[in-house]
Order: structure tokens, then sequence, then C-alpha cells
């Protein structure tokens, strides 16, 4: 504690008190005010997510930073929080990608200004919510509670299809966590009353209702990652929502699948993750070596970079249900170095977007030689999403494919060998947009980046480099869960009654 | 002879409402029209007295009086102070339609009195006779109501429609009671528990009976296949009206059935639990479904209350206590909703012009982004996402079903409100996303714009901090049953 603060309820709650405030801008003649309002904001709930990092201990095996109040006496529900080192950096990366995509939608968005940012700062809030939630219901409710602001933002910032895939979007995760739900009342009956997750993890489950339970956290988890097949949702989300909508889609929204699995799953069903471990490592492959492909023959850059998000998804899901160090490990340096490339990536596109009001690879060529500070920036970005070493990209991947191999070399063989694609996607992308010479009188007249739009982009590139170069802080508060982990999964629940 | 007078505390908010309501009828009849609104406040004061009378005769426990047919628990107590605070709200919202629609007037304000009057003493009934007497009270007073808009040609035909439907299901229910009786040898619930629990009754004749007792309890609530009533008077009732009948009767009925199967039939658990899962089946998926088809905005909450009902049957038909109290929180949660929606579509409306098609929605963030974000929290809460209050009614009574062991139970209702999430989206997706069709300003009074706000926000600040509800209606049913 600093200061005896409660941290993690300020980390949700301050932005969820400052996009309220947001909100009472007004009409769009205060814009300026909630611009302003809405960066202080998202900088207050970024900095006040820092200690959670300088005074995090790596050394002490379990949660940190707890909270713990009863909610709804009732039902025996707590507001419960608390973080380890799984949780932490998704936090952080969550408190860090709000103010940049405040940033980038400073001037881009002009119409109902304050609500825009009222609904990304809230939806920043919540988000925290679920990394900290230690109750199911807690979780639940913030979990459904992240749908509200993003089925707005894509529905009535978004682009011409944008209602269609609101309705998707959000119908599509509904399905899903109701049945989530339903598989935590049944825990909930059979632990005796308790919506405690560490009561769930020791809760004794026979083979046959752990299954019950995973396939009920299986339709919610895998609709969020999302896995294949379920993940037709995706592309239309973020082909039609504003870029700051699909930087937090991407970035953020999608982890908390990949993270439900690592909290509920794993721990609550071990022996059933085990049982159904192939399957889940066959739909990983699919969506690997299925979705690559599809993300190579797309036309609209929009879409190609919501494929690419689904096959390295795959990646992460298939790093988890290998079972070893490397590979949960790996899985979650993927997760966050995605976080930021694929944020970076869905700028670029913005970046194009707010300047030629068109997605299609086929309209941009030359971009290279109007606006070469731009083209810089996006082969950095595209580069990382190949997974170049250096970047951000490689560690994770590697990290995987490593655990890959350690389980079985034709999974290895099978993703790493599809690095080809995300490397052949990527660039031909890149090459088709920026290089050759200038395609149209459109292109001609493109004026390279802003400043503000410079600062976003830079910030990005750092974290980028940064993390490819020295993975460390990232890796070794990892360590300690992760083992933890894994041995609960090796001891399992079946020798239980 | 001498007749012992009974002991008249427990009914004391029943007999000052009956005078007062006498009182408003006389005294209404001496005012122009110019001085009604003294018939509103004095009707607003006689609510407010209502609710005196129950807290000072609040006693812990349960007094039985008049020879057992009436009860005073805090089941009936809590469920008193819904129906005041209720209506108070209904009157409040509906003021300025009324007055566009030559309906302020005397009669308005004594019927809804009136009906208050039947529905506490269903409520608080502890005997067949009773119990049958608030009912009737009740709808006698709402079939008037439907018909207030005398011109009115959809009206007519709601009010005709509810009434000839309403009297019949009366009838099944008397007939049912009648059953009941002739099995047990008496009108008094507790009477007819102990008789059905010392087995010395001929169970045929009961479950006999008990049919009837369910079709008429179904059609009060509007539960398919009995629900064919539920979206013609909802659509053609005046939006006040709508108001009236979509919150305070269903809380009402909700008391009925607790004293009806529960108190004085829980013997026949068994035989009740199958029939009402069959009725919540039925009625979440025609509800559901049909709703998703309709255009009009009434009509769809119509639908919508016959899923919810629906819903409202998973937690009774759990069977315990646990089941009671969530049915008990999903009602009163449900009451608040459909007050709030209701009440929107009565101040979106003005004169000549009824906001009660969904396209009439369209562009309100537009137009008046606090109203818009108001309707937004109830559609959120009535398709159960959290945080809004909603998401635990649903919660209470799914985890109700399933520790009664209906898993299959539990994953249909949940694939249900699934489907129903949908309509709901429909009208935030016109709200938000459309572009307005009609640049009217809306302007309503300050008082309705203030409840109005402390309604939607009621929703969402009930989502945030739901223990102490869920913990009062739990007390509730645990001190009563």
């Amino acid at each position: 504690m600093l200061f005896g603060l409660p941290i993690l309820s300020l980390v949700i709650w301050l932005p969820v008190v400052f996009g309220i405030a947001v909100l009472f801008t007004r009409s769009d003649r205060n814009a300026a005010t909630a611009r302003v309002l809405a960066l202080i904001g998202s900088l207050a709930g970024f900095c006040v997510s820092l200690p959670l990092y300088f005074q995090f201990d790596v050394g002490v095996s379990g949660m940190q930073f707890t909270e713990l109040a009863p909610w709804i006496v009732r039902f025996n529900i707590n507001y419960h929080l608390g973080i380890d080192g799984i949780s932490l950096w998704f936090i952080l990366l969550n408190s860090f990608t709000t103010p940049l995509v405040v940033i980038a939608g400073w001037k881009v968005v002009d119409t109902k200004v304050a609500q825009y940012f009222s609904a990304f700062l809230i939806m920043s809030g919540v988000i925290n919510g679920v990394f900290c939630a230690q109750d199911a219901i807690l979780f639940y409710a913030f979990w459904e509670a992240t749908l509200v602001p993003m089925f707005l933002i894509i529905g009535v910032w978004g682009g011409q299809n944008r209602v269609y895939a609101a309705i998707k979007f959000f119908l599509y995760t509904l399905l899903g966590s109701l049945l989530m739900l339903v598989a935590f009342i049944y825990l909930y009956i059979n632990s005796g009353g308790s919506f405690e997750l560490e009561v769930y993890n020791k809760l004794p489950l026979t083979l046959t209702r752990q299954i019950l339970i995973f396939i009920g956290f299986l339709t919610a988890f895998a609709v969020k990652v999302p896995m294949w097949p379920v993940h037709t949702w995706l592309p239309d989300a973020h082909v039609e929502a504003p870029t700051g909508g699909s930087v937090v889609l991407a970035a953020i929204l999608l982890k908390l699948g990949a993270y439900g699995f690592l909290r509920f799953s794993l721990p609550i069903t071990p022996d059933a993750s085990k049982e159904l471990a192939g399957l889940m490592i066959a739909l990983s492959l699919i969506a690997i070596v299925y979705i690559g492909f599809v993300a190579l023959v797309q036309s609209d850059m929009k879409k190609l970079i919501a494929y690419s998000s689904v096959a390295h998804m795959g990646f992460v899901t298939l790093g988890l249900f290998v079972f070893n160090a490397y590979g949960v490990e790996g899985a979650l340096v993927q997760m966050i170095s995605h976080g930021f490339v694929s944020a970076a990536l869905f700028l670029c596109v913005g970046v194009l977007y707010d300047r030629m009001h068109t997605r299609m690879i086929a309209d941009y060529g030359g971009v290279a030689n109007k606006m070469p500070i731009f083209a810089a920036f996006f082969m950095l970005f595209a580069l990382a999403n190949a997974g170049l070493p250096g970047t951000s990209g490689f560690v994770g991947e590697f990290m995987v494919i490593s655990g890959a191999m350690k389980a079985n070399f034709w999974y290895a063989a099978a993703a790493g060998l599809t690095l080809i694609f995300g490397a052949a996607y990527s660039l031909w992308m890149y090459k088709r947009v920026v290089f050759g010479n200038v395609g149209n009188d459109r292109v001609n007249k493109l004026s390279d980046v802003s400043a503000r739009e410079i600062l976003v982009l830079s910030i990005l590139a750092i974290a980028v480099l940064g993390m490819g170069v020295y993975p460390l802080p990232f890796t070794e508060v990892l360590h300690g869960p992760v083992n933890e982990l894994l041995h609960h999964v090796q001891q399992g629940k079946g020798a239980m009654p | 002879m001498t007749y012992p007078i009974p002991n008249l505390i427990p009914a004391i908010p029943e007999i000052f409402l009956l005078a007062a309501a006498s009182i408003i009828l006389i005294i209404d009849s001496f005012l122009s029209q110019k001085n009604r609104v003294v018939t509103f406040a004095l009707t607003q004061l006689a609510i407010l007295g209502c609710a005196c009378a129950t807290l000072i005769t609040f006693r812990s426990g349960i007094t039985y009086t008049f020879n057992g047919m009436f009860v005073d628990d805090l089941l009936s107590d809590l469920i008193k102070f819904i129906l005041y605070l209720a209506t108070a709200l209904t009157l409040v919202y509906s003021r300025k339609y009324l007055i566009a629609r030559g309906m302020y007037r005397g009669e308005f304000f004594v019927l809804t009195l009136f009906a208050m009057l039947g529905m506490m003493v269903m409520v608080s009934a502890n005997s067949l006779l009773t119990l049958y007497l608030g009912l009737e009270l009740l709808s006698l007073c709402l079939y008037a109501l439907v018909a207030l808009q005398r011109d009115s040609r959809v009206a007519t035909e709601a009010s005709m429609k509810y009434f000839v439907l309403g009297a019949l299901a009366s009838g099944v229910l008397l007939y049912g009671m009648s059953m009941i009786y002739g099995a047990t040898g008496s009108l008094e619930l507790g009477k007819i528990a102990t008789a059905i629990a010392t087995n010395q009754v001929d169970r045929m004749v009961l479950v006999f009976g008990l049919v009837f007792l369910v079709t008429g309890i179904c059609f009060k609530f509007g539960i398919a296949p009995f629900h064919m009533w539920v979206p013609d008077v909802y659509h053609g009732a005046p939006t006040a009206v709508t108001l009236i009948i979509s919150t305070t009767p269903k809380l009402a009925m909700f008391g009925f059935t607790m004293r009806l199967l529960v108190e004085a039939l829980h013997g026949l658990v068994l035989d009740w639990q199958g029939m009402l899962i069959v009725l919540a089946v039925l009625s979440m998926a025609i509800g559901n479904i049909t709703a998703i088809a309709q255009t009009n905005l009434k009509r769809m909450l119509a639908y919508s209350s016959i899923s919810h009902m629906g819903f409202l049957l998973l937690g009774i038909l759990s069977g315990d206590i646990n089941g009671y109290s969530s049915a008990l929180f999903y009602i009163v949660v449900y009451a608040v909703m459909s007050l709030g929606t209701f009440g929107m579509i009565i101040v979106l409306s003005r004169e000549g012009f009824e906001a009660e098609n969904l396209n009439d929605f369209k562009g309100l963030n537009t137009r008046n982004p606090w109203y818009a974000f108001i309707m937004l929290m109830l559609m959120f809460s009535l398709a159960g996402i959290p945080p809004m209050v909603g998401f635990y009614a649903k919660l209470s009574v799914l985890q109700a079903v399933l520790s009664a062991g209906y898993i299959w139970l539990t994953v249909t209702a949940v694939i249900f409100s699934l489907i129903g999430a949908f309509y709901y989206l429909r009208v935030v997706k016109l709200m938000y996303f459309d572009a307005p069709e009609d640049n009217t300003p809306l302007r309503a009074p300050l008082d309705v714009c203030f409840l109005m706000s402390l309604n939607g926000l009621a929703v969402l600040g009930f989502g945030i901090m739901p223990g102490w509800l869920v913990s009062l209606c739990d007390q509730a049913i645990r001190d009563s049953l």
C-alpha cells in the first residue's frame, strides 16, 4: 500500500470517475474541455497504476495489494481485489493504452466528443476491474460491463456497417459469458456457497463436473480470445470500430479471454484442461495456420490486422495448453507484445484512414514518397507483427514455439512454419501500401504525420523495441505465479474425491 | 348478541385508504377542472398517509386478525411500501399526459386508489375469500381505467378484451378455490396447509383444484399460454394506465401467489412445480421471440413482461425459501425497471402524440442525452447486463433454479435471455446509432425530470450496491413464510 491508499480501487474507479466527469461537459461546444479532462483522467489513471509495478514484490506468492469487503452478503459475494504477476502487466498495458487512445482521438473525433472520451475512460476502469477481481461475480460484473461502452463506441462512431458489427459483437460475447455465469453458479452451489476464486481453486471436482465447467468457461473465453471457429465477430467489429475502438479491442479486450483461461479454466478445472488440451491445441493450430492464409488474401487493411490478431492469439492459446513454463510465459509475453503491436498497427491504419477515408490496400501505393516518417514507423510495427528478432513480437513467439517443441515436435513445426505467413501478410501489405510509385492523386496530396501522431507512435515504438531488447521486467514477475499454476495443474484434482 | 370487535390495528392502512379514497371522491365532485390539482395533492397525501400508517403499525412477526382472514407480516409490509412508492411515482409521471388527453379527472385518481386498496388486500389476505376480494377490487378498477378514454377505439377494445378474459380467469380461479375449500373444508390458508400436511384430504380433488388455481394465477400474471390479453391491453390502454398495469399489479400478484401456492398449498409443491416449469419455459420462449417482431414499443414491452414473468416463475418453482426470496427480489426490480420504461414513454409523449413506436426513439441521444442515458440503463437492466440491477435479479433467480437441481432449465433460461437481449439492444441502437426523425424539443416538468432521473439512477445504484435490497427481500420471505 502506498500511503495506505487502496491502489487497486483507485486504478479501477479513478478513470470511471473522470469518465463521468467528462460527460458533464455535455455538448460539443465544450469539446476542448472534454478532451483536456479526458487526457488528465487517462494520465491520472496511468499514474496511479505505476505503484503497482514499483511496489510489486516478485518474491511473494499469491495475491498482492488485496482488498476485501463484503458486497452482497446474502450470496456471500465480496468486493475482493488482488493481483499477481499475471495480472500486473495487463493492468499496466491497459492504463498505458488509454492515454494513447485519447491522444489518437484528439482531433479525429468531432461528434459527441464528451461521450466518446467518457466511454473510453469508463471502459478502461472496468477492464482494470476484470484483471483485479478475485470474486467470480465481481469478475463477471466487470467482464460484462466492458460490453456496454464498446457496443456504443462501435455503434456510434463506427463505419458504414456499424450497427451489424456492434450487435454481433454484443450478442456473441453475451452468449459465451452467460454460460460462464451458469458455470459460476454451479461452482457456487458445489462449493457450499462461495464465489471466491481461491475456494474454487482448491475445490475438489470429479472429471465429469470439471469438463462441464470447462465447457462453460470455454464458450466465454473462446469467443473473447477469439479462437477459431468463433472468431467471426472480430473482423466485423474491428473494421467498423473507430480507430480508438480497434486499438482497445485488439490491445486489451482480446486479452481478457486468454486471461480467463489462465485465471479460471486452468486452476479450477486442471484435469479437464489436460483432458481437452488436444482439442484446444488443435483449435489453436487451425487459428494459426488457416487464419494466416485468410489474412493473406484480405484487401482491407483493418481486416488483415484483425485476422492477424486471431492468428497471434492462436499462438497464445497454444502456449497456454502445452503446460510448460516456456509456453505459458511465452503466451503472456506474446499477449503484452501483441497489445503494443496491434495497437500501433491500428493507429497506423487510422493515420492513413483519417487522410484518405479508405482502408482498401488497393487505394494506396507509394505512401513512403509522401510520408517518410510514417513509413518508418509503419515498417517497424509491420516487422514486429512478423516477429522480427529485436522487437517484442519475437520474444513471445520464440518462447511459445520452444514450449510447443517441448510438448510435441509437430506442434512447434506447424506453428513455426506459419511464422512465414505472418511475415508474408504483414510485409506484403506494407509493400503494397507504402512502396512503389505514388498510386494516385489522393496519395500525392498526403501530408506526413503530425507531432501528435508522432508522439503516440514513438511511445509505442519505444515499448515495442524495449520489450524486444530487454524483456526481463516483463518475464520476471511471471515466473512465480506461472510455476505455481503449472504445479497446481500438474497435481490436478483427479485424486480428490 | 354481542359481536366482538376484531383487532383493527393491522388493517389500519387499508381502512385509512378506503376512507381517504371515499373522501377524495366526494371532494373532487365539488372541484372545477381548474382546481383538479387539489385532487392530485390529496391523492398523494392519501398515499403518504398509508405509508405512515404502515410504518406506525409495523410489528415484527406475524399478526392475524379478522378471524384469521387478514395477516400483517414483513412480506406484506414490504410489498405495500413498494406499491405506495410506485403508485405515487405513476401519478407524478402521468400528470401531464393525463391533462393533455382530458383524463385528468377525479375518476382516474379514485380508481387508482381503489386499485391500490385491492392490491393491499391481496398481499395481506389470509383466506381464499379475502384473496379473491382483493383481486376483484383490483381487476374491476383496472378494467375501468383502461376504458377511461371513452372515445378511443383501441382503448375500448382493449378494455373489453381485458374484461372478458379477466372475468373468465377470475371464474376459473374461484372454481379452483371452491375445489380446495371442498376438499379441505377451510378457507383459511393456514388451516388448508395443515389439512394437506396431515394427509386427510383427497389428493385428486386438490390437484384438480390446483390446476384451476394455477391457470387463474397465470392469467393474471400474463404468462403464456394465458398471455393473449397482455399485448392488446398494454398497447390499447392509455400509457398512464399501462404504467399502472405493468408495475404494481405484478407485485400484488406475487404476494397473492406466495399466499396461495406457498402458504396454503406448499404440500402440493411437487404438483405445481411441474406445471410451472412448462409455463415458465413457454412464457420465456413466446415472450422473447415474439418481442423481436414488434414495432410498437408498448407491445414489445408487453412481450418482454411476459418473458420476465416466466423468469419470475423460475424463482417460485424452485420451491424453497431461497427461490421465493429471489423471486421477490426479481419482481421488485422488475417493478422499478418497468416504472422507468413506461415513464419514459410518457415523458416523450406530448399533446396529440404518443411516443409508442420504436422509431419515435430514434436519435434520442442527440435530442436529449440524459433521457437517452436513463433509457439505456433501463434497457440494459431489462436485458440483465451488469452493472445494472437487472443482472442481480437474474443471477439470484438462476442461482435458485440451479440449486434446486434444474441445470437444463437454467441453460434454457440463459439462452432465452440472450435472445431477449437482442430487442433491448435494438432500442439502444435506435437511440444512439440512428439520427432523429423528429426534432421537437423534449420538455418535461421539473418534478418528472427529477423523479425520472432518480428512477434511472436507482437501476444503476442498486446494481452497484444491490446488497441491502437482496437482504431485505430475503428477510421478508424468511420472516413471513
